[in-house]
């Protein structure tokens, strides 16, 4: 990431205002935010978000993902500015993900910020989505420095702050937490509307029988692949007993009736189970108490309830947000970039491209104390 | 497709409170496990609170043995049957792999006593301190001589602007492998490596490497190695000197896969790295360690490079 020549601290009187554009994933997220260099004091003065839904037992792939930010970007845009009341002249920079995503959507939006930023004159800072996933979690919940559980479709991190750094502690080592679950979604042809997940914990609330799955935790590292395999096994099994049934054959004497309700249940019983430990590994590793979850996973309630268990065990507490926050959106790119832009950062138009990597330890958080 | 659009109303959102309870890891109240309520058992303490449990100091079976007792409590977040089937698996495999390496010749804690219903395990008392503590009270001692170092250059007049400018940023510089007294730091990252390679000969893979899990146990009168080693505890603490004792086997496992064991080695390079991120340069000081403990280690070292490569999202850059 290139840096400005000049890294002088930037002050106003007054709040400052930034744009922020999200789109590393199927969520086109657009916000307007402003923030007080001087009382530290956040305001969040619009929040529109555009999402990409495919139909059920599908993903959404790249290229439609694209063509989809690409036509909603313009009324996205405007739709931002004007429930803030905000002009563009007003702006100090225009924020937007450099990564990490999908390509060909992160590439959309980054076009698009390009030319808003020559349009009307703005600078530009790029900004590492899952920093401002965090930056939005802890001004939101007023954690001063938890461990950060940030989990979604294409991340499953354990974070800890040290040094001017978030630090990795434990990652997945294979598909991301969401992945599994919005996969297995696709497996049992469950709705992708308003997202899989949320279908997946609608039908687990009605579950109630632990089936047997693998639980996969490596020190504070976890793996999510052998989960979904065999989690697609135990569907498939569901399956067969439903031709069974419906041919008028009977189940097997001790076999167990597969549920999609139980299926669900089990799934979310196991791989939250994993994230907590491994959260509380973290925990005990740093000295901690606080907990912040973040990401579109964090929006899980049976995942925050058995947080919140673990945390209260430990003496400490966890501090979750809803939907409006913890799902991509562009406040909380606005929030990272103009943080980082009162530090002197910004991203020359030559440099404002955008990665499909972009690792959450490479960025530089000048704006927290040692 | 359909769409879903949010919208919120504008409101100020106060600054970020400071964190009201500190992290300062103390230690309240729990109902303590009943073999600890025992009339004749010495008043416990409780030393930490893991992840995996709570590890109590008290004595086993007469006043003058001290023991380690490691409580699993239920965890109430988890589904109790997985609960429960992870407890079991989990005590009982750690036993096992104790047994296995104490066997082999492996420095870890003697094992006492097991109750794998009552989630309680009763393990040799380790004296000295965990290598993270060692590693850490190592850098701030430097930091310490630094800076003092450095106030010595601002007394003198003269130099006082000059000295301040150049000294800070040396203060809280990484440690490098050619600077003074980094020998003895690298001489204890070379003995932690030899444990973690006598360990995988053993046929185990710790599942859990951490500077907190690998214990510095001083040498007792008389068994040090007979090569001028330090005789004051004082000494033997600011020297790191002493016997690396690997702890808590919790996640361990059995085997001899050399990508299970190159995980091993990269779980404890990125612990070591955000635990110690002044010394994290120093690394391969360990892998040097290790290299020499078995025959198959040159294999083991060549796959954690592919394991490295394979950590997900990679910077892409070189």
């Amino acid at each position: 990431m290139t840096v400005a020549s000049t890294k002088q601290p930037r002050h106003a009187a007054g709040p400052l205002y930034a744009l922020g554009l999200e789109g590393s994933a199927n969520k086109l997220g657009i916000g307007v935010l402003s923030h007080d260099p001087a009382t530290n004091q956040t305001t969040i003065l619009s929040n529109v978000r555009h999402t990409f839904v495919s139909p059920p037992g599908t993903g959404f792939l790249p290229k439609d993902t694209a063509k989809h930010h690409r036509t909603h970007f313009a009324s996205v845009c405007a739709a931002a500015l004007r429930d803030a009341g905000v002009s563009p002249a007003q702006l100090s920079c225009i924020c937007y993900t450099k990564g990490p995503g999908m390509g060909a959507p992160l590439t959309s939006v980054a076009v698009g910020a390009r030319a808003l930023s020559l349009l009307w004159e703005r600078p530009l800072v790029g900004v590492n989505h899952c920093v401002g996933h965090i930056e939005m979690g802890r001004v939101i919940t007023g954690a001063s420095n938890p461990v950060v559980l940030y989990v979604s479709g294409g991340n499953t991190q354990v974070i800890a702050y040290a040094s001017q750094r978030y630090r990795i502690f434990g990652e997945t080592l294979d598909i991301a937490v969401g992945n599994c679950i919005d996969r297995f979604a696709r497996t049992l042809r469950i709705p992708n509307d308003p997202f899989p997940g949320y279908n997946v914990e609608q039908l687990a609330k009605k579950g109630g029988v632990l089936l047997d799955l693998p639980y996969a935790v490596k020190g504070m590292d976890c793996s999510f692949s052998g989960i979904l395999a065999a989690a697609d096994v135990l569907a498939a099994q569901m399956f067969a007993q439903d031709k069974l049934l419906a041919a008028g054959g009977a189940l097997k004497e001790g076999e167990t009736r597969i549920t999609p309700e139980d299926l669900c249940f089990t799934l979310q019983e196991t791989v939250y189970a994993m994230l907590v430990e491994i959260t509380e590994r973290a925990m005990a590793h740093v000295g901690s108490r606080q907990v912040l979850v973040v990401g579109g996973v964090g929006c899980n309630e049976r995942l925050q309830e058995m947080m919140g268990r673990m945390a209260a065990d430990r003496g400490g507490s966890v501090y979750a947000t809803d939907e409006r926050f913890c799902i991509d959106n562009g406040i909380m790119i606005a929030l990272a970039g103009l943080l980082a832009w009162e530090t002197g950062f910004e991203t020359r138009l030559e440099d404002s491209t955008c990665t499909q990597r972009f690792r959450t330890d490479e960025v530089h958080i000048a704006w927290r104390e040692d | 497709m359909t769409a879903a659009a949010t919208t919120t109303a504008p409101q100020p959102i106060p600054a970020p409170v400071p964190d009201p309870s500190p992290p300062e890891p103390s230690i309240h109240d729990f109902p303590l496990p009943s073999a600890l309520l025992h009339p004749s058992s010495e008043p416990p303490t409780l030393i930490t609170q893991g992840a995996e449990g709570r590890v109590y100091r008290t004595t086993w079976v007469d006043a003058g043995r001290e023991c380690a007792l490691k409580h699993r409590p239920a965890k109430p977040y988890r589904h109790p049957v997985l609960d429960a089937r992870l407890t079991r698996h989990r005590i009982l495999s750690e036993a096992r792999i104790l047994q296995k390496c104490r066997r082999e010749g492996v420095a870890v804690p003697a094992l006492y006593g097991v109750d794998e219903a009552a989630g309680l395990l009763a393990l040799e008392w380790i004296p000295g301190a965990p290598v993270r503590v060692c590693v850490n009270g190592w850098i701030a001692r430097r930091k310490e001589r630094r800076r003092r170092l450095a106030d010595g250059a601002v007394g003198d007049e003269s130099k006082a602007q000059e000295g301040q400018d150049n000294s800070e940023p040396a203060v809280v510089a990484e440690v490098t492998a050619d600077e003074e007294g980094a020998d003895v730091l690298m001489d204890l990252l070379r003995r932690m490596g030899e444990a973690v390679g006598r360990l995988h000969k053993s046929g185990v893979v710790h599942g859990d490497l951490t500077t907190s899990n690998l214990m510095l146990r001083p040498w007792e009168k008389g068994k040090a190695p007979s090569n001028g080693h330090a005789e004051t505890e004082q000494a033997a603490e600011e020297s790191l000197d002493g016997e690396i004792v690997i702890i808590d086997f919790g996640l361990a496992s059995q085997g001899t896969a050399d990508e299970d064991r190159a995980v091993d080695l990269y779980v404890l390079e990125r612990a070591f790295g955000s635990t110690h991120p002044k010394a994290e340069g120093l690394f391969p000081v360990v892998l040097d360690g290790y290299r020499g403990t078995f025959k198959g280690a040159p294999v083991v070292l060549k796959k954690l490079e592919d394991v490295r490569m394979r950590g997900r999202k990679r910077s892409m850059l070189g």
